[in-house]
């Protein structure tokens, strides 16, 4: 039999349309090897091989009927903070265990409805607050590339179960860099959609004004397909956009070369003490792209270096709302006290790690009466600044290039110590988040470690259309994205 | 020694009558099982979003319009952050810098005096979940949970419990004419914190404020007040200072007490709710909504007197209430006898409503049936005492007054050889009487009225009898 479970969505679609494969043979292939994987990459937190197996009969019996669809027969691993109905959803929490989602989010409706295999949970930090995984609760994921190394974060089991072939693709889900980080880190292709393109109802939200869940998957192609697959206005979350999806895939298909495309370069991305590897990677795909006929001008986002000071006010203080309703009442976890605040206290100081209690505080201080103006309001205005340094660059370019991270993946432990160290991992991402545009990441290289290096591509709100075909015709004359971590051979 | 005055300030919460929750599509149902009306978004489950009820937005403006607010093209909502176990996500949804309503006017009359007390803003947010405290454990009903509430603020304009009573009476009555809120005080429906403080009469700075939570009864608010103010008064007298705090009023005791003090007040943290976009008013959807707003109480408590001719005194007592001044108009296409109605309305209505328990809707007579009912009356075809008999049947059963007057037999008998033969027959029966009349008392024609009234068993028209007599004894 061929090897299915190392299969792109577009090699996959195909090979089930021909007959060539059933949805079974490619859910068996996936399970076995997660199943062999013996928490070596650890990317799943559940996987219900039951579900799973029914939900790829299914798919084959509709296919027997002559029924095609989007996704028909393809397996999506679904980050652990994504509400299914049915299932778990820990968001990598001990104060949601225990809980069964009594809804499906969305997404996982406009999944259902395209035909995809829910292939199981995926691991995260905790409440999506961290940039390796290595704030969970209830496993360890590792980089498939290299195994003592941190897959990113938070969407590190997606990113980890897409390089390491133990699904076809995944959804993750950015609110500071959280898909493109460990799309870099793992070698895949991750994209954070315009603030609004997806809808966030049940999302569990970690700062709402800068969630987006968006598709980590091999390929740009299959990226395009998924966002066309989960976007579109939803009534059930009123921060979604109106305007129509385009079909992102044509759009892609009909692009072949970059003539009369300006990409800006922001100086501000190519920061003090990036890895010269990472920053070489990077160059050699801006020449890349001008040789396939871009123009590549030099621009400034001024107020980029205020992000991250933006991005933990603005985040932490959603948080510290949003994770408010984790209070042993309803579901989860309940450590018992003599009264409410009690059962408050004890279920939360045991049932969330130290980051996310790290974040609750920091974004309860700056909401605190006394303070809201100096930090939360002037972050507000700060976050103004950022849009229109964005809102300007976007009248002289088409899109702007530049790393995804200013190292590749490192050693697990290397950070965990120093809060302060992770958080600066976001430095090159979030700056996207606060002004709502989309952005996606690509295979742009390896480290002479051989640990991946990504590249980024930012566009205009609603411009997703433009960054995936960029993204695609680079893929279409480089070989990155065929690479394989090692330890699969 | 001093003179002191209070300055009170109300935040009336009302819940408006809307079909669905404020930002879900359960419905708003009252006594139902507890917890059958939820869902995620209402029960604040991970990943629920709320959803904007437009029918709660377009009642809260018109409140606003009906309260002289301007109404705020652009309004914004905010995240009013504590953690009670009534309140899911332990934050609510709330309007705290940019609300839909500011500044109305509310004109009262308190004790003969016209009054006009400001309104400060209005905003929309959403309801609390119930608290069960049973035997040994604390429950929480939901169904309540996320309903929509509006919270109509006065300025610290008010100065005795009458002003507060009048203000609040005038609120209920122009939410239920304005189908904004039944504002059933038992069910929770109209709610109201008031915040009391005191100062020496000359004093242009206000005095320590204490709230006091939750109240519902009208009575009780009153009585808090009243109590307050004294309270307030002493301590200042004794020299004392008055702290800024929360109470609660012990209705049995008739006394406030201490529930929070201002160390212990909660920093709310508001902050902009990132799950909605502020919402945006055009003028074609509030001029729709102005042109549906109802007559005000006022209002049709002057066009009673100017046009129908009622006495204030009528015009008070039928627009008090909503349905009962609804149940009067819906008399009047029938008829122009507005006054005989209205005693019919404050007089036999009030009395068979209040003996029998029910509210006016319950009552089985027609409006066109009372109409007749005065219009039989007038033209002599039954007395005013079968009248309030007529008047009790269709209450409760229904039907025209014709088919019931031709039933039981009551109808007047004017017809000359029936009256002239009870006529006769009491003049013959009682020779006492007839002598006295005819040595010059006429009161005593009452006695021989009365027998004939007696021998027709209240049919007889008593006009025709006293005429028929009259003629037989001085003829
Ligand atoms: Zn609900």
């Amino acid at each position: 039999m061929s090897d299915l479970k190392s299969m792109t969505i577009g090699a996959l679609k195909a090979a089930l349309q021909e007959g060539e494969a059933s949805a079974q043979e490619v859910v068996e292939q996936l399970l076995t090897v997660v199943e062999e994987d013996a928490g070596r990459v650890g990317a799943f937190l559940s996987l219900d091989k039951d579900s799973v197996r029914e939900q790829a009969s299914v798919c084959d019996e509709v296919r027997g009927a002559g029924n095609d669809k989007k996704l028909l027969g393809i397996p999506i691993s679904i980050k652990d903070l994504i509400n299914v109905k049915g299932d778990p959803c820990t968001c990598s929490s001990h104060i949601l265990e225990g809980y069964v989602a009594p809804y499906d989010a969305t997404v996982i409706r406009k999944l259902r409805e395209a035909g995809a295999i829910l292939f199981g949970r995926v691991n995260m930090d905790e409440f999506a607050m961290g940039s390796s995984t290595e704030n969970a609760a209830l496993g360890v994921t590792s980089n498939p590339w290299r195994l003592d190394h941190v897959p990113g974060g938070s969407s590190g089991g997606s990113a980890a179960a897409v390089s390491a072939d133990h699904t076809i693709a995944s959804l993750g889900s950015d609110t500071g860099g959280s898909i493109r980080q460990p799309a870099a880190f793992c070698g895949c292709v991750g994209l954070k959609p315009t603030y609004g393109r997806v809808s966030r109802y049940g999302l569990t939200a970690f700062a709402s004004s800068l969630d987006q869940i968006g598709p980590i998957t091999k390929n740009v192609w299959d990226a395009a397909l998924l966002l066309e697959v989960i976007s579109g206005e939803d009534e059930r979350d009123a921060t979604s956009l109106r305007e129509p999806v385009p079909s992102y895939t044509k759009a892609l298909e009909q692009t072949t070369s970059l003539e009369g495309v300006t990409l800006g370069l922001p100086r501000e991305y190519f920061v003090e003490g990036m890895d010269p590897e990472v920053e070489e990677a990077v160059r050699n795909a801006v020449e890349q792209c001008r040789a396939l006929g871009a123009e590549i001008v030099d621009v400034s986002l001024p107020h980029a270096k205020y992000a991250i000071s933006v991005y933990y006010i603005i985040a932490t203080a959603e948080a510290s709302a949003n994770l408010a309703r984790f209070d042993g009442i309803r579901y989860g976890m309940r450590v018992d006290g003599a009264d409410p605040a009690a059962l408050y206290a004890k279920t939360r100081a045991s049932g969330l790690g130290d980051e996310v209690k790290r974040r609750i505080i920091l974004g309860t201080y700056v909401l605190s009466s006394g303070y809201y103006d100096a930090y939360y309001k002037k972050a507000q205005r700060v976050q103004q600044c950022i849009r229109n340094d964005f809102e300007s660059v976007f009248k002289e370019c088409d899109a702007l290039i530049a790393p995804v991270t200013p190292t590749p993946a490192y050693r697990k432990g290397e950070k965990t110590d120093d809060p302060l160290k992770m958080y600066l991992d976001d430095i090159l991402t979030t700056s996207v988040n606060l002004a709502g545009n989309c952005a996606l990441s690509l295979p742009c290289g390896f480290s002479s470690d051989g640990l991946p290096i990504g590249l980024q591509l930012i566009g205009n709100h609603l411009d997703e259309e433009n960054i995936l075909s960029i993204a695609h015709l680079y893929e279409q004359h480089t070989d990155w994205h065929k690479r394989k971590p090692e330890f699969l051979s | 020694m001093k003179q002191y005055e209070a300055t009170i300030g109300l935040e009336t919460h009302v819940m408006q009558q809307t079909r669905t929750k404020m930002f879900c599509g359960c419905l708003r149902v009252y006594g139902a099982d507890a917890n059958t009306h939820v869902c995620p978004v209402c029960v604040g489950y991970p990943g629920a979003m709320p959803v904007l009820n437009r029918k709660a937005i377009e009642l809260c403006c018109k409140a606003g319009m009906l309260l002289g607010c301007s109404i705020n093209r652009l309004s914004r909502w905010d995240r009013k952050n504590y953690f009670y176990p009534d309140m899911a996500k332990n934050y609510q949804i709330t309007q705290a810098d940019d609300p839909l309503c500011l500044g109305g006017k509310l004109e009262v009359e308190v004790d003969g005096v016209t009054k006009v007390f400001d309104i400060e803003r209005i905003h929309q947010e959403e309801n609390a979940a119930k608290n069960i405290h049973a035997a040994g454990a604390s429950l929480v009903d939901y169904n309540r949970a996320g309903t929509a509430l509006m919270e109509i603020v006065s300025t610290p304009c008010m100065h005795s419990a009458e002003d507060a009573l009048a203000y609040m009476t005038a609120i209920k009555q122009i939410m239920q004419y304005g189908g904004i809120s039944a504002c059933d005080q038992e069910k929770g429906e109209m709610r109201s914190d008031v915040n009391i403080s005191v100062r020496p009469v000359g004093q242009s700075e206000l005095g320590a404020k204490v709230e006091i939570k939750n109240m519902n009864s009208f009575a009780f608010i009153k009585e808090a007040i009243e109590y307050e103010v004294d309270r307030q008064i002493s301590v200042l007298e004794q020299g004392g200072t008055i702290d800024q705090e929360t109470r609660g009023y012990d209705a049995e005791r008739g006394e406030t007490f201490v529930q929070r003090s201002k160390e212990d007040a909660h920093d709310y943290r508001y902050f902009p709710e990132p799950d909605l976009l502020p919402l945006t008013l055009t003028e074609e959807e509030m001029e729709a909504w102005r042109s549906e707003l109802p007559e005000l109480p006022a209002q049709r408590r002057a066009r009673y007197v100017e046009e129908l001719g009622l006495p204030a005194y009528d015009a008070a007592v039928l627009t008090a209430d909503k349905a009962t001044s609804d149940w009067f108009e819906a008399v009047l296409p029938y008829s122009s006898k507005a006054k005989p109605i209205s005693n019919f309305m404050m007089g036999e209505m009030q009395r068979l409503l209040t003996e029998k328990e029910i509210t006016i809707e319950a009552c089985k007579m027609m409006p066109e049936a009372l109409a007749k009912l005065v219009d039989l009356i007038d033209q002599g075809v039954i007395s005013n005492s079968a009248g309030k008999q007529v008047f009790e049947i269709l209450f409760d059963e229904g039907g025209t007054p014709e088919s019931i007057i031709e039933a039981k037999g009551l109808a007047q008998v004017s017809d000359d050889c029936a009256l002239e033969q009870w006529a006769d027959t009491a003049i013959a029966e009682n020779p006492k009487p007839v002598e006295e009349y005819k040595a010059g008392n006429p009161a005593s024609i009452n006695f021989l009225m009365g027998q004939v009234m007696k021998a027709s068993r209240g049919k007889a028209n008593p006009g025709a009898v006293m005429q028929l007599l009259k003629q037989k004894l001085d003829g």
